[in-house]
């Protein structure tokens, strides 16, 4: 696996990210990108200053609600003031937040780079255009780029922090830009939109023809033929964007934020993804773990406490009349010392884990368990004071 | 509570990314092998990962017997094809080859539910052909699954004449019969997965004829406390009875209570969330299984989570 040299942990979120324009967060779903994509924001806007934005893919209703998110689509909109102030915090640049909405996006897509209006009009109707906008599963990765693309270029903000879409794969959007100028450039494209005659008629081909006319019906090949011979059309807008998206990724400006937790199948997701951005040139500037179990779990000291109260619950709790019956604080006791014991258990697998991944990225920070949901402005701050400063 | 669950003969398990629906996957698996079922566990996101929940060496296409009377595969969409144009279609092979192999990953890209239909044909016709009891199918996560489980609709809609809308119609009956085929939804009880699984009940019913087997409820911690025991537990936290408690168990006992207090508001700010989740889902079946503090994931857990499926289905 192509990996960095091991290096020391150094620096922080807080020295990365006033460095850099773009902020990616990458992992696999359920490690809490949106919360780290939200918090990191929050952060960058209340000790760098400037005008910051987070755009989210799928936030929760009462963070979305908590930015002022609810019921504006893809609207850029600026978090208010009173939000903030709610939070006890006094920012010295400007958050915004805003949602991709993938459907509309494609619309928008379209609308842009279709040569006229009536060709935009005629994709948009299209029932199989309806289909892959709405459906076509690595359509949202591509598009969470383009919108990126869009809001750099706008030149408002100082900081774009990105949540990115759940992906089976969290490389995949790595790989979209160029997977869509492969598909508008393929030969196979070219001769889907041919006319039907040429492509009876092309000895290489012919035998594809046939058994695609036999599985899915010639009508079904023509409506699809015809689909493409209009999304031709917008070739050349989106070849050259998707030049300029890749470009992008790539700039030194940008960095990517790997969040995991700490439990096996997310862990495995971040090594993969921090060997495939090391691979293909990409800068890995974090690693954020998120829920980690607090360090006093792994302390000898108090889980030779645990140990002794689970073993001598009955005993202790003859000897400590003044809190109540015996048979119930001995319960109680042997209760708490049990819960200790197990939650250990996981705090050392966890260790374990940390201690493998550490070495592959720069800024490793973490963020503790809490106890509570992170949905409005005052849980982002405690969730970005958590990593800010290293 | 008796959950007629195992009896079907289709199981899709899907759920938010990160609620362990492949281990859900896992154990009802082998919970239906230990009980008599010739099973097969499909992995539909080719993670290849399932395997390993059976302490097996990653499997493919064509399915392997990991426990007794418990295979595994996963699915291949282009093997799924090659399967589907010999068997259905009876094509020779030499159609087969070629530029059909190269054309598939583009046909699949441009027409909408061809990956999907391949994938949800190929569990259909193992169940059709009665060659297993029961197909347990670790299934894309929420997101993704109405688009596969609509697949066979929005084909049928879509391709009007030829094989593949002869084919459609028998996949229909499959999905389509709740005493047949069921989706598991996996969830914890935390905020976005509850707000997952609610949503995903909506979409499934609204846009396929697949019915909601059952809700599974992963990593429930423990109540650690009655409520008067919770009473006495804050009593010894008070510093001058935690002082005389350290003192007689020979060293400070603040992480251990402190640890106990993080258990105790864990468990309570979820189950906020689990009775929203209980409001919501009407009669659908919720399967409890307890959270593992376990060292790592493997058939051991594999064989307690099954435990606790069973115990929670009545068997």
């Amino acid at each position: 696996m192509a990996r960095a040299p091991a290096r020391r942990s150094s620096g922080s979120l807080e020295q990365l990210l006033a460095a850099k324009e773009i902020a990616i967060c990458c992992g696999a779903g359920g490690v809490g990108k949106t919360t780290v994509a939200a918090a990191a924001a929050t952060m960058a806007s209340l000790s760098l200053g400037g005008t910051v934005l987070v755009l989210t893919v799928d936030p929760a209703r009462r963070l979305a609600d908590a930015l002022g998110l609810e019921a504006l689509g893809n609207v850029e909109t600026r978090v208010s003031s009173e939000a903030l102030k709610k939070a006890g915090v006094e920012p010295r640049g400007d958050l915004w937040a805003a949602m991709l909405d993938t459907k509309q996006e494609w619309d928008d897509l379209v609308r842009r780079h279709a040569p006229d209006a009536r060709t935009a009009r005629r994709i948009l109707e299209n029932p199989l255009y309806q289909n892959i906008s709405a459906r076509f599963v690595q359509s949202h990765e591509y598009i969470a780029m383009e919108r990126l693309y869009d809001l750099h270029r706008s030149g408002r903000y100082d900081l774009i922090v990105v949540d990115t879409p759940p992906t089976r794969h969290a490389i995949d959007f790595l790989a979209a830009p160029d997977r869509m100028a492969d598909f508008f450039s393929s030969r196979l494209l070219r001769w889907l939109t041919g006319p039907a005659r040429s492509r009876m008629l092309n000895l290489a081909t012919r035998p594809f023809y046939q058994v695609a006319d036999r599985i899915l019906g010639s009508q079904f090949l023509e409506d699809i033929a015809e689909f493409f011979l209009l999304f031709q059309t917008m070739y050349p807008g989106f070849a050259e964007r998707a030049r300029a998206v890749k470009h992008l990724l790539h700039d030194r400006r940008t960095t990517f934020l790997v969040v995991t937790t700490l439990e096996a199948a997310p862990v495995r997701e971040a090594e993969f993804f921090l060997s495939a951005l090391a691979a293909q040139g990409f800068h890995a500037g974090a690693l954020v773990l998120n829920k980690v179990l607090p360090p006093y779990l792994l302390d000898p000291s108090a889980a030779e406490v645990a140990e002794r109260l689970a073993a001598e619950a009955p005993a202790l709790a003859d000897a400590l009349p003044e809190a109540g019956p015996p048979q119930a604080v001995s319960r109680v006791l042997r209760e708490v010392a049990e819960s200790f014991l197990n939650f250990q258990v996981v705090a050392k697998r966890e260790a374990e884990l940390r201690a493998e991944l550490a070495a592959s990225a720069e800024v490793v920070v973490s963020i503790p368990s809490f106890d509570t949901d992170i949905y409005d402005v005052s849980g982002l701050v405690q969730v970005g004071r958590a990593v800010w400063s290293g | 509570m008796a959950v007629d669950l195992l009896s079907r003969r289709l199981l899709f398990v899907t759920g938010k990314g990160g609620t362990g629906k492949t281990s859900i996957a896992a154990a009802l698996s082998l919970l239906a092998a230990q009980r008599g079922a010739r099973v097969l566990a499909c992995d539909v996101d080719a993670k290849g990962d399932l395997a390993e929940f059976f302490e097996s060496a990653p499997v493919g296409f064509r399915p392997r017997e990991v426990q007794p009377r418990l295979f595994a595969m996963s699915m291949n969409t282009e093997e799924s094809l090659q399967e589907y144009l010999r068997i259905q279609l009876r094509l020779p092979a030499v159609a087969r080859v070629g530029p059909l192999a190269r054309a598939f990953d583009f046909v699949a890209t441009a027409a909408p539910g061809v990956r999907e239909i391949l994938t949800v044909g190929k569990l259909a016709y193992e169940v059709r052909e009665r060659h297993y009891d029961l197909v347990v199918t670790d299934a894309a996560a929420s997101g993704h699954v109405v688009g596969q489980l609509a697949a066979p609709q929005a084909i049928d809609d879509l391709v009007r004449v030829g094989p593949v809308h002869q084919q459609t119609g028998w996949m229909l009956e499959i999905l389509g019969d709740p005493a047949v085929t069921g989706v598991v939804i996996v969830t914890t009880p935390e905020e976005m997965p509850v707000n997952e699984t609610i949503d995903l009940i909506g979409r499934l019913r609204r846009e396929t004829e697949v019915d909601v087997a059952a809700i599974v409820v992963n990593r429930v911690l423990p109540e650690l406390f009655s409520h008067s025991d919770e009473e006495l537990f804050e009593r010894l936290r008070q510093p001058a009875l935690a002082g005389v408690v350290s003192e007689k168990a020979g060293g400070p006992v603040d992480d251990v209570f402190e640890a106990a207090r993080l258990a105790v508001t864990l468990r309570r700010t979820r189950a906020g969330h689990l009775e929203r989740l209980m409001d919501a889902v009407g009669d659908i079946p919720l399967l409890f299984v307890p959270y593992l503090f376990a060292r790592g994931h493997g058939l051991r857990t594999t064989a307690q989570t099954a435990d606790a499926l069973s115990a929670e289905l009545g068997y």
